[in-house]
């Protein structure tokens, strides 16, 4: 009787530790979901969304205060991964928060810029460069397309264009329903 | 020999007896060549002519980064094929399924075939392998079955013991590997003894022909010596696929994720072979190819020795053109994709050119009916995937499911949608999942590097906020300090009175 009593208390003093060491050795930083959603998100910071960037969003769907489907510009691959993520329904993106389309890219139309550093103070990404009373310009690789530097500009110079197609960025296209005699992908035997 | 044939595959009709009956023809020298900067896989290469400039026959007009490393890198220096002005370096329309436009040395011809100095290496047995590669490398040799993939890089695989000349030609309608077997089987073999020099010495040579090819066979056989031993393998598609023609002739599988050098094997395709032979006995670099242009559309279907950068038309042309052609395929019937016009060049890549008229379209296949979960696709995959899943992932844009189906050994060689009843374009479906995924994680990399900036901006914007709190504060008591000092300053005036 004493022994098994005492062997018992023994196991369970052991996996105590066990658990406590654990819980210290494997401890997660932050939350973990919010973590997982945040990564889904395109990290566009446009605030399309409701919210005032990327992260926030993922804080409010993780506390299921927010849908799946208020980013646009993630549209529908982002909904799916996140309704996968978080083992829900799919829905279509809500039309009350913008529609997906093709990311683009600002452009600065330097002899009109007044140089007042507006646009600057509104890009998230720090994508533009520039200083007081000089020209200023976007630097392509970096700029997201999220169109917060459009609005806060006086002097309306800055404007959204599409990326060109290019053969190394051009993407086989969806099926094409119905297909047509020059469809270039099925086997032509 | 002992064959191991690969699961799955198909059998369509070749329509080869078209094109195969007449020799080979040199091509007409046009009056513009087009030379894409970029004609194979890798890396592209950068212009070192300017307009204006002459240009002799085999010149290096656009070279890769690293000039003098371009035996290490993942790209394959251009040559002018002819001599000749560069008139313009400019965006043209280039043979991708994309149609679109891409960088390209435009070269009036002289019509003088003015030569550069060529350098031959006919003592290349006694060079280091290494040196030979470095020469092929100038070369600007790539794969030419189609892939484009540059020879040097093969040719730098280590440890070889097998090397593979591949002579299938597995695809319906290309015969310009059966005509150069049967009318230059003697370069073919001189080539492959090249290369085997180059990959150290590999112990076995085979150079595998279809049986559909006998004169090809017998021509090779007579020109064949010890060192190399020429087999004939079964008709069947796509014999001609890397995996497929080791696993027929070795029984040895490559697997998911490695490269046939894994287990000791190199792959070349016939014309590659006769190229390296040409430049390292002729010291001619890539300046032509051998192109098929077949179908219904044309008067005489005919193999042609094709300068690079010839645009199409002038060599459709030859061919006399019918009226009423409605499609132009690139590449063989079953791997190719239609262009939308024939002004294109011919690039290091483009081994055939189908011209098709209405009634040879099989019109019903453009209808696509429902899966009925037949399972015939599953049958005919080489690869043993399950193409019916992938294409039910594929069309739910279930990328993550079509990954766990291994969407990605997927060789794109369209037997699946050659047997399915429902003439779905399978392919079509596994091509855009492809895309995606990887746009995809392309677009993720660039999200994470947005987050990193953003983060720094929003760490940059509270750190500036806290620095000028601080500033302001100790403004403030530095002010508060001179204040007293004076007042100090003051009344001790006022007590030394
Ligand atoms: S809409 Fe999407 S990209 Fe824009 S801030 Fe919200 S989550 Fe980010
Ligand atoms: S430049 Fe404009 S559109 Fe581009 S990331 Fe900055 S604010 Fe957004
Ligand atoms: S062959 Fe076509 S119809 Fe049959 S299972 Fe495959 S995809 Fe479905
Ligand atoms: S196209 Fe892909 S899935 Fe279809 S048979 Fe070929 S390897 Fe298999």
């Amino acid at each position: 009787m004493i022994t098994a009593i005492s062997l018992l208390s023994l196991l369970a003093l052991l996996f105590g530790l066990l658990l406590g060491y654990a819980s210290v050795r494997f401890k997660v930083e932050g939350d973990p979901v919010v973590d997982q959603i945040d990564a889904i998100l395109p990290q566009q910071q446009c605030g399309k969304c409701g919210y005032p960037g990327c992260r926030p969003y993922a804080e409010a769907i993780a506390k299921g205060e927010a849908e799946i489907n208020q980013c646009p510009p993630g549209g529908e691959v982002c909904i799916l991964a996140l309704a996968d993520l978080l083992d829900c329904e799919p829905k279509p993106l809500s039309t009350e928060h913008g529609i997906e389309k093709q990311k683009m890219l600002a452009v600065i139309d330097e002899s009109t810029c007044i140089g007042c550093t507006l646009c600057i103070q509104a890009c998230p990404v720090d994508a533009i460069l520039g200083a007081a009373k000089c020209m200023h310009t976007v630097i392509a690789e970096e700029c997201t397309g999220c169109e917060r530097c459009i609005a806060p500009c006086p002097v309306d110079c800055i404007k959204m264009v599409s990326i060109p197609l290019a053969v190394n960025t051009w993407k086989w296209p969806y099926p094409a329903l119905p297909p047509t005699l020059q469809n270039p992908m099925e086997p032509v035997l | 020999m002992t064959l191991w044939p690969f699961h799955g595959g198909v059998k369509p009709d070749g329509h080869k007896s078209l094109s195969n009956q007449t020799p080979i023809l040199q091509a007409d020298i046009p009056p513009f060549l087009i030379l894409p900067l970029l004609q194979h896989i890798g890396e592209p290469t950068e212009p070192i002519v300017k307009v204006g400039e002459k240009v002799l026959k085999g010149q290096i007009v656009a070279h890769c980064k690293q000039k003098k490393d371009c035996h290490l890198t993942m790209s394959a220096p251009i040559h002018a094929s002819s001599s000749g002005t560069v008139v313009a370096i400019e965006h043209r329309a280039v043979p991708h399924p994309s149609g679109l436009t891409a960088p390209c040395i435009i070269i009036e011809t002289d019509g003088k075939e003015e030569w550069i100095e060529c350098l031959p290496m006919t003592n290349y047995a006694e060079l280091a392998p290494d040196v030979v590669r470095k020469h092929i490398a100038r070369a600007g040799i790539v794969g030419l079955g189609g892939a484009g993939f540059p020879a040097h890089i093969k040719l730098n695989s280590g440890a070889i013991d097998t090397l593979i000349i591949n002579g299938a030609e597995c695809e319906p309608y290309i015969t310009c590997d059966d005509r150069i077997m049967r009318e230059r089987p003697d370069e073919i073999i001189a080539g492959a003894k090249i290369v085997m020099h180059i990959l150290g010495g590999a112990k076995h040579c085979l150079i595998a022909v279809e049986n559909n090819k006998p004169e090809a066979y017998k021509a090779l056989l007579e020109a064949a010596d010890e060192r190399v031993e020429v087999v004939q393998i079964p008709t069947k598609y796509p014999m001609g696929g890397e995996r497929q023609l080791i696993q027929t002739l070795t029984g040895k599988e490559v697997g998911r994720s490695q490269i046939p050098a894994s287990v000791g094997i190199v792959v070349h395709n016939v014309e590659t072979a006769r190229t390296v032979y040409r430049a390292v006995q002729l010291g001619t670099p890539l300046l032509s190819r051998l192109i098929t242009i077949t179908g219904g559309g044309v008067e005489k279907p005919q193999n042609f020795e094709v300068l690079l950068g010839t645009p199409m038309h002038v060599i459709i042309d030859q061919c006399r053109r019918k009226e009423g052609v409605e499609r132009l395929i690139m590449g063989g019937g079953m791997m190719g994709f239609a262009l939308p016009n024939d002004e294109m060049p011919i690039v290091k890549t483009t081994n055939c050119l189908i011209l098709m008229r209405a009634d040879e379209i099989e019109t019903s296949r453009l209808l696509e009916m429902p899966c009925i979960r037949c399972g015939a696709c599953t049958q005919v995959c080489p690869i043993s995937l399950l193409p019916q899943q992938l294409y039910w992932h594929a069309k739910a844009k279930d990328f993550k499911k079509a990954q766990a189906y291994h969407i990605f050994d997927c060789i794109e060689c369209n037997c699946c949608a050659y047997v399915c009843p429902s003439h779905i374009p399978l392919v079509s479906y596994y091509r855009y999942a492809k895309a995606e995924i990887h746009a995809c994680q392309h677009k993720g990399k660039k999200a994470e590097l947005a987050k990193k900036r953003h983060e720094f901006r929003t760490f940059r914007l509270q750190r500036d906020k806290a620095e000028k709190k601080a500033r302001l504060k100790k403004l403030k008591t530095a002010s508060n300090a001179s204040k007293e000092a004076t007042i100090k300053a003051a009344m001790e005036r006022v007590k030394a009175k």
